[in-house]
């Protein structure tokens, strides 16, 4: 895929830029049409909300990013996030102590990811296939230990985690930030995150320069894991439950707003500010179609239309 | 004769390079017609213009005289094109017919007729002259066969004007052979055949005219009968080259690499030798003689069940090829694309794929030193690249062999492997390879170069270790060797053969 024959200068460098800036773009975009066009779109509430609502999405797509890059994928996120937080509210129960149930769902997590990165990294199963199988296993998992029923949780001091608010914004919120800047930093920065993209851009090269690429992908699912389990916990602390049946169908909208990042599905390519503007997109299009009372079963159909409209714009700039 | 093929005024441009600018020339049918030409020259980008591949920037091709029409690959096919490339084009896991017939099966109403297949695919493979079993898996056949089930799908789609990209680079001499003698067969019929190559010998033993080129522009199209080698070579890199291999000796200092009893796949008995420190020990055999084998087992990159390595006289324990890089042991795969580059990142992160483990900090990578490291490195191998963020698989192959190499050179190296270091790059990138494997051995590394090229092994080494058949037939010192005795020593026994 060789770049192909230059246009002249003022189409060239329009071009250009729209290379290095692309999806940042069109955010900028579609946040302007949405402010001017959406009403009560720019209020302090609303944006708070939209926040909010995409709180999730981003602290899991910080991590599937690495999952991504490395050229895997992780499938089991949305049923990690549904266990982690049966099994917080049920410890939680159980002991009355908020610590363990946290720590019992980011050790549930934690060990899930062992799993998934141990069939995939050691054992070499496709990791869509390794996922796949697990989001089965924990979905089911999930169901028994609540007995398909929601799990109330009992200590109310649990709640402040996913309720309340700091310096204005959600608590949900500032964690995500926090994941985005902290992932940033490990891909950009550390040999851990370069070796992620040399690992996902090409595997047998990267293991002859010496990189551990079983390593490389069991720490990444690992902390994928943990990361679902913490999304979990708040998820769980914000509905004051633990819902057994919550988050179908989260894992691909997490890969899709990573995809919509310029994410590479074949990996070695991805970036965090990106995946942050994909998050966002996926975000204010959901949040504008509710202000305008379109029925969500429509969402579905614009969320796949945004995916594949990404997909074929990237596609034209490769060709470009 | 008349003009099968010609280039008018071709010229592509990407950003920041001019890959080719204004190249005309003709090729005529019957006759078989050379493209050489220096690493990054065009000749690559020219064949991916006459494939279809690629689109021209300016100018076009004409077939018999007519403007070609500019409908991509299938375009290119339809006009009696066929492009045969290094890394081959057909699917391993399907059958050796359906792999001929591939994209247009003879069918009725959407079933494939598979009788008129088999019998088909016998009577191409028989144009070839190649006993192959129709109906046996692509992928189980040797690379050679596979080469030959290529070119006879390339007349199944009536082909006229066939180009091949290196396609002996991973042949032996007796598969060459056969090649040269189907190739010449398509001439006689009255095929145009552009044959790109960086094999001197097999452009005077095959062909009948050449073209080169230079950064991209056309330098010279003669009858080949009017050049002679020096002639070539001074239009290729625009200099006189007197020795590419500059070979001096060098003094050993001690112990370099020692191998013992090592046993793994690929090899029939456990292999032992040593190579001193400031030595070149060249590795010649046919294909699949062990070679690379041999060097991924030193290497850990393949697990090995026996054996031991020791470096500057001490035992080794290495288990993988992070072992060894630790160690000081470090190594230059074969197959650039596959085993090499990450294609999809910088020319920078390549280089630095594995040195910046030694310089980072707590884990955070050394940003200023990696992009001196870089500069230093593109400086030192003078790597062409419009700059180190390039992605490099937009580099030539002989930049990018410098990158994969140039990645060890910040490294404390003590003992070297390269397999095939110059596989399918030019005469004046390989003689700067050359120049700086042997700088290298004179600051004192243990250098084991592994190669299929003859000249290359005699040019290079202090003694040159010959693998046969998964074993090491023979280390011979380089005032001892000349072409015949290593390929007598080289060649499997008369019986093997005759089977």
């Amino acid at each position: 895929m060789s770049p192909s024959a230059p246009a002249s200068p003022p189409a060239r460098r329009f071009a250009d830029f729209l290379d290095r800036a692309g999806m940042l773009v069109v955010l900028v975009l579609l946040f302007a049409a949405c402010s001017l066009g959406v009403e009560n779109f720019l209020s302090w509430r609303n944006l708070q909300g939209l926040a909010l609502a995409v709180s999730m999405t981003g602290m899991v797509a910080s991590t599937m990013l690495f999952c991504l890059a490395a050229g895997d994928f992780d499938l089991s996120v949305g049923a990690v996030v549904a266990a982690a937080g049966v099994v917080a509210a049920v410890v939680m129960n159980q002991t009355g102590s908020i610590a363990a149930g946290v720590a019992a769902a980011l050790g549930f997590g934690t060990a899930v990811g062992l799993v998934n990165g141990w069939v995939v990294a050691r054992l070499q199963i496709n990791a869509l296939i390794a996922t796949l199988a697990t989001m089965q296993i924990v979905r089911g998992f999930a169901y028994i230990v609540s007995d398909g029923k929601a799990v109330g949780i009992a200590p109310e001091g649990f709640f402040a985690l996913g309720n309340s608010a700091f310096l204005g914004l959600p608590v949900p919120v500032w964690i995500t930030l926090a994941c985005f800047a902290l992932g940033g930093l490990i891909l950009n920065r550390t040999v851990f995150g370069r070796d992620t993209l040399a690992v996902g851009g090409n595997p047998e090269a990267a293991h002859l320069a010496g990189i551990s690429v079983a390593r490389v992908k069991l720490l990444i699912f690992t902390a994928q894991g943990a990361m679902a389990a913490f999304a979990g916990v708040v998820l769980a602390s914000r509905m004051t439950s633990g819902q057994p049946g919550t988050s179908l169908g989260f894992e691909l909208e997490v890969i899709s707003a990573c995809v919509l990042g310029g994410v590479s599905l074949t990996g070695g390519v991805g970036s965090m500010s990106y995946v942050v503007a994909g998050v966002l997109i996926m975000g204010i299009v959901q949040n504008a179609m509710n202000l305008k009372n379109i029925e969500p079963f429509w969402q579905y159909v614009a969320r796949g239309g945004i995916l594949l409209g990404a997909v074929l714009f990237d596609r034209w700039k490769r060709r470009r | 004769m008349s003009s099968a093929l010609a280039f008018r005024g071709v010229a592509m441009e990407f950003p920041g390079v001019k890959a080719l600018d204004d190249v005309s020339f003709e090729v005529r049918a019957g006759s078989i017609h050379a493209l050489m030409g220096e690493n990054g020259a065009g000749k690559s980008t020219l064949l991916k213009i006459l494939s279809g591949a690629q689109r021209a920037t300016a100018g076009g091709i004409e077939i018999a005289g007519r403007p070609a029409p500019a409908a991509g690959t299938a375009g290119a096919l339809a006009a009696g094109i066929a492009v045969i490339y290094q890394e081959l084009h057909l699917v391993p896991e399907m059958s050796v017919a359906e792999n001929l017939f591939l994209g247009h099966l003879p069918q009725r109403a959407g079933f494939v007729r598979r009788a008129e297949l088999q019998a088909a695919a016998r009577r191409q493979l028989e144009r070839v002259g190649e006993a192959i079993d129709p109906a046996a898996r692509l992928g189980g056949l040797p690379l050679a066969q596979r080469q030959m089930v290529e070119i006879a799908k390339a007349l199944t789609r009536g082909a006229r004007i066939i180009a091949f990209d290196e396609p002996t680079s991973s042949l032996s001499d007796r598969e060459v052979q056969r090649l040269f003698a189907i190739v010449r067969e398509l001439r006689d019929q009255g095929c145009a055949i552009l044959y790109v190559s960086h094999r001197m010998d097999e452009i005077f033993a095959l062909c009948d005219r050449i073209t080169i080129l230079r950064d991209g522009r056309h330098v010279v199209t003669s009858a080949l009968a009017d050049l002679d080698r020096a002639a070539v070579i001074r239009h290729m890199v625009g200099r006189t080259l007197a020795d590419i291999y500059n070979y001096a000796p060098r003094p050993f200092r001690g112990p370099g690499l020692k191998v013992r009893d090592l046993a793994g796949p690929g090899l029939a008995e456990p292999c032992s030798f040593a190579a001193a420190a400031g030595e070149i020990l060249g590795c010649f055999g046919l294909v699949g003689a062990g070679r690379s084998e041999l060097l991924r087992l030193i290497f850990g990159a393949t697990p090995r069940t026996g054996g031991s390595v020791a470096i500057a006289g001490k035992e080794v324990a290495i288990a993988s090829p992070r072992d060894a890089i630790a160690a000081g042991l470090v190594l230059c795969p074969e197959d650039r694309k596959k085993e090499g580059i990450v294609p999809v990142r910088s020319v920078l992160e390549n280089l630095n794929l594995s040195a910046r483990r030694r310089r980072a900090r707590a884990g955070f990578v050394a940003e200023s030193w990696e992009r001196r490291n870089a500069a230093e490195r593109i400086a030192q191998l003078r790597i062409r690249t419009p700059s180190p963020a390039q992605q490099i698989r937009h580099l030539s192959g002989g930049n990018q062999q410098k990158v994969v190499l140039g990645r060890w050179l910040a490294e404390p190296v003590r003992v070297l492997l390269c397999d095939e270091p110059t596989r399918g790059i030019d005469v004046g990138a390989k003689s700067e390879i050359y120049a700086i494997l042997q700088d290298l051995a004179r600051s004192g590394v243990c250098v084991v170069v592994v190669s299929s090229e003859l000249p290359e092994v005699l040019g290079l080494s202090d003694r040159i270790a010959v693998m046969r058949e998964g074993r090491i037939a023979a280390i011979v010192p380089r005032a001892d060797a000349t072409e015949e005795s290593l390929l007598r020593l080289a060649l499997p026994a008369p019986a093997a053969v005759a089977g």
